[in-house]
């Protein structure tokens, strides 16, 4: 498992780069791939943008069936998501964006699970599962 | 931050990017293109995205930003080289793109813009 800081612009591109490095090696398609890392660069962006800088971790999981994946858990200590099930709306946005990043990352990945607490921060687990 | 590269070629602005775009990069992009829309006329801009991995929901939406403002320089904004993959996600991503013109190589996008196509 490895765990990258979010810190700045360049941290969401190594946290890119290293989803995109771990998928291939788990054997997702290249479709799947770009999928799981565009959903890791909005997730990262959101830890960054609206949680203040987070971490995100990065590891190779086998399914029940015993197919592999890979997770990533993104991490922040931000002020929170007051209204979860407002903030996963298509369309629904803090005001700068077109409101696609929570609700697109969530249909990009296999599992997405987001836990949230009012001024304790937000962590977001997405699963891709190779085909 | 890395800066994109824009060549002109004739009244054509050309934009290959091939960095690993980061935020900020497609901000300055986007402030460097209006800059040289206004000083050169030209007429034309061709992205080629043909080296970007991936396009998120900021990417897009810069993309198609700078497609609305080459409009308001009297200039039309093709974009080429989407890779497959990133299509099919940019797609269920739900981002459409409207308003920016696609062309499946830099060649096919140049004829457009010349009305060749």
């Amino acid at each position: 498992m490895e765990e990258l800081p979010i810190r700045t612009g360049d941290d969401v591109v190594r946290v890119r780069q290293q989803v995109r490095v771990v998928a291939a090696r788990s054997g997702l398609s290249l479709v799947d791939q770009t999928k799981l890392v565009t959903a890791a660069s909005e997730l990262a962006r959101n830890a960054l943008v609206h949680g203040g800088g987070g971490t995100a971790r990065v590891e190779v999981v086998t399914s029940g069936a015993g197919k592999p994946g890979v997770r990533v858990d993104f991490t922040d200590d931000g002020p929170g998501i007051p209204d979860v099930d407002l903030a996963l709306t298509d369309g629904w946005t803090t005001g700068d964006g077109l409101g696609l990043g929570l609700s697109g990352a969530r249909r990009l990945v296999d599992e997405f699970e987001l836990t949230s607490k009012p001024g304790r921060g937000t962590s977001v687990v997405v699963t891709k599962w190779s085909r | 931050m890395e800066r994109v590269p824009i060549l002109r070629i004739g009244t054509t602005l050309f934009v290959s990017i091939q960095i690993d775009l980061q935020d900020e990069s497609v901000l300055q992009l986007q402030e460097d293109l209006a800059e040289e829309l206004a000083a050169t006329s030209a007429r034309g801009v061709i992205i080629d995205i043909t080296a970007v991995e991936i396009v998120d929901s900021f990417i897009g939406r810069m993309l198609a930003t700078i497609g609305s403002i080459s409009r308001l320089f009297d200039a039309e904004t093709v974009l080429v080289g989407m890779r497959p993959a990133v299509a099919i996600t940019l797609t269920e991503l739900g981002l459409s793109l409207r308003g920016v013109r696609t062309a499946l190589n830099a060649e096919k996008g140049l004829a457009l813009l010349n009305g060749t196509a």
